[in-house]
């Protein structure tokens, strides 16, 4: 049964790589005309060597992420990823109903980007690994500059397949696919102003919730007078997303960045985030920066933190990320540029710190370690986070 | 929805191509070199037409432009090999506040005349529509070649089109 | 429910085509692009970064998508 679930959906993958090639094929026609011609350009050349750190709601998730990107004959651009999240997880989901665990992931990506003419056209492949779930996604990019360059109008189609197995059993093996489709459109406004607006849609298949997760229904059996049952998921998830920013550069050396997306899916989630950053170099070799971002979410349809009894619903969920909640999240930046010649087989080098402060907020999801409360009368949870991100980064 | 994004794509693609202006990298172009006088690096005011019966090759350039930064090493080789045989460089900054230019210059120091063009008047002169931007004008002060960028090779095309001019 | 529809997608190419194409001229001139060309200008300044804190919004939110861009910066080439 999972074999031929597994081949239909390599077909399926296949027939929309088919698809895919076919309309990149078209674009290549199109766009393949004669002399060399103004371009874009490609990326800088560049190591980042990352520390990042999760730490909120007793779960510690950390490590490296090491990106290194090359240019090759000024045509192609090629970069390499890796990178590890080490999980020491005691989270509220974990105290309630199963015990303290640690686990690693492991995360690999490449990727290209051909430059020709206005055009840049990019290809990434992605793979991340841990002992009860593996992940695959390929991904095509095509964007075109025009306009006096001006305008930048970009497609993206990124293709996902993931194996998700339990360490509690050993038995259980599923899939889930998933499609991203997004278009992005940046432009030139003024001398000091650039927006973009970018608009993805991601389909989701299969076994899209988690093995270990449960729900809660009211069980008067039960001496808290609550009981737990597995969850279950629709096997289909379809989201939009759509989003404008934009970036001013104001009368002194500093920017003001302004950000607003929304988002709505087939579960009935209806998201909307805004953000305000504001970048300032100062002392010709420091940068400093701060951030406010604001994210407000409605629940999932068959989301319930404590449900009338066993099986009430065709669908349920109690996991706090589909409840109804709001993230405020406040962060600040420092960057130095070392001195040219600093490091001498480097043009430029940065040492940069971020520390961004979550503050978690869930309208219905309820904290059941709270002792002393009738089922559903518990307090609602709430907890902050610290996001730490410190890194080196070398320009060759 | 496949379908549908077929062809939604299909249709951006057909659009799109519609819309695609071309202009070429290089190119012959004809007439009379625009004249300009701007301030230059050694403190004095220069002018094109004072230049008259030399090769003049007109490099619009700014201190933020990456391929500008890597052409300015190209040019000045050009100018050490050809200036005897009456051939000069104009490196002409386009930027409305020189000092980032004149910090550039300093770790990468050129022989040629460096022009600050700082309100922007020649480049409008000469519909500077790409960075970089080089011309090349003959004895006779005619525009002869146009050059919109720079690619790593284009300095062999550069060395071509001097040595033609300055055969002339 | 947005959805991404050959009307939204034929909208915007309209929108582009109304701009015009040919003998365009563009309103900031390359050589006025010295402030979109500074780092502080970029959407996407430190790529390894930004895929990250990305990364803690998806896994902690249930929105996801529409989070990249291209373009701007110096134009140059």
């Amino acid at each position: 049964m999972a074999a031929i679930k597994a081949r239909v959906a390599a077909i399926k993958a296949g027939v929309a790589v088919t698809n895919v090639l076919e309309k990149i094929g078209r674009w290549l026609a199109l766009l393949s005309l004669p002399a060399t011609l103004q371009a874009a350009v490609l990326p800088e050349d560049r190591v980042d060597i990352l520390y990042h750190s999760f730490d909120g709601g007793g779960v510690t998730i950390d490590g490296p992420s090491v990106l290194v990107r090359k240019n090759i004959a000024n045509t192609v651009s090629v970069y390499g990823n890796y990178y590890v999240d080490m999980v020491s997880s005691a989270s509220i989901d974990v105290e309630a109903t199963a015990s303290p665990y640690s686990e690693e992931r492991a995360e690999v990506s490449a990727g290209l980007d051909y430059l020709h003419d206005k055009t840049i056209m990019s290809l990434s492949y992605t793979r991340s690994e841990e002992d009860d779930y593996e992940a695959q996604t390929v991904g095509f990019g095509i964007s075109q500059d025009f306009f006096g360059d001006l305008t930048t109008v970009g497609l993206g189609f990124s293709l996902g397949s993931d194996t998700v197995k339990s360490n509690a059993d050993s038995s259980f093996e599923d899939q889930a696919d998933h499609r991203r489709y997004s278009l992005s459109l940046t432009q030139i406004l003024t001398e000091n102003l650039i927006a973009n607006l970018s608009v993805e849609t991601v389909v989701d298949e299969g076994y899209l919730n988690n093995p270990y997760r449960s729900v809660r229904y009211l069980d008067s059996n039960s001496g808290v007078g609550y009981s737990y049952e597995k969850e279950l998921y629709p096997r289909t998830r379809n989201s939009d997303a759509a989003a404008i920013r934009a970036l001013y550069y104001l009368p002194y050396r500093a920017s003001l960045r302004a950000e607003f997306r929304t988002f709505s899916d087939s579960w009935g989630i209806s998201a909307d985030a805004a953000e305000l950053r504001y970048t300032h170099p100062f002392a010709e070799r420091w940068m400093l920066e701060l951030k406010y971002r604001f994210y407000d979410q409605t629940q999932a349809d068959f989301y319930s933190d404590l449900f009338a009894f066993s099986e009430a619903t065709n669908f349920r969920a109690r996991d706090k990320e589909l409840s109804s909640f709001t993230t405020q999240t406040l962060g600040i930046g420092v960057s130095y540029e070392f001195r040219a010649g600093f490091l001498s087989m480097f043009d430029k080098s940065t040492v940069n710190l971020y520390w961004d402060h979550m503050q978690f907020d869930y309208d219905n999801f309820r904290d059941v370690t709270q002792s002393g409360f009738a089922p559903g009368e518990e307090p609602s949870y709430r907890f902050d986070a610290d996001v730490i991100r410190f890194f080196l980064s070398f320009w060759y | 929805m496949n379908t549908r994004l077929r062809l939604s794509t299909l249709s951006l693609t057909l659009l799109l191509s519609l819309c695609l202006s071309l202009p070429v990298a290089a190119t012959t172009i004809s007439g009379p070199a625009p004249d300009f006088t701007l301030k230059s690096n050694s403190g004095k005011n220069l002018r094109l037409a004072d230049l008259r019966g030399e090769v003049v090759m007109i490099n619009f350039w700014a201190s933020w432009c990456g391929p500008c930064r890597q052409e300015m090493p190209e040019l000045n080789k050009l100018h050490k090999r050809y200036k005897r045989a009456g051939f000069t460089v104009f490196g002409v900054n386009v930027e409305n506040d020189s000092s980032e230019a004149n910090q550039m210059l300093e770790k990468i120091p050129v022989d040629f005349p460096v022009l600050y063009d700082t309100r922007s008047e020649v480049s409008k002169l000469y519909n500077v529509d790409a960075m970089p931007t080089t011309v090349l004008v003959d004895r006779d002060g005619n525009l002869r070649y146009l050059h919109r960028g720079y690619k790593p090779g284009y300095e062999d095309i550069y060395r071509q089109q001097v040595k033609t001019l300055i055969r002339e | 429910m947005f959805t991404l529809t050959v009307r939204h997608l034929t909208l915007l190419s309209a929108l582009i085509l109304l701009s015009g194409c040919s003998n365009f001229s563009p309103w900031v001139k390359p050589y006025e692009r010295q402030n979109l060309a500074d780092p502080i200008m970029s959407f996407d300044r430190d790529p390894v970064s930004v895929r990250y804190i990305n990364h803690v919004y998806e896994a902690r939110e249930a929105a996801r998508g529409a989070e990249g861009s291209s373009g701007g910066g110096c134009g140059c080439n």
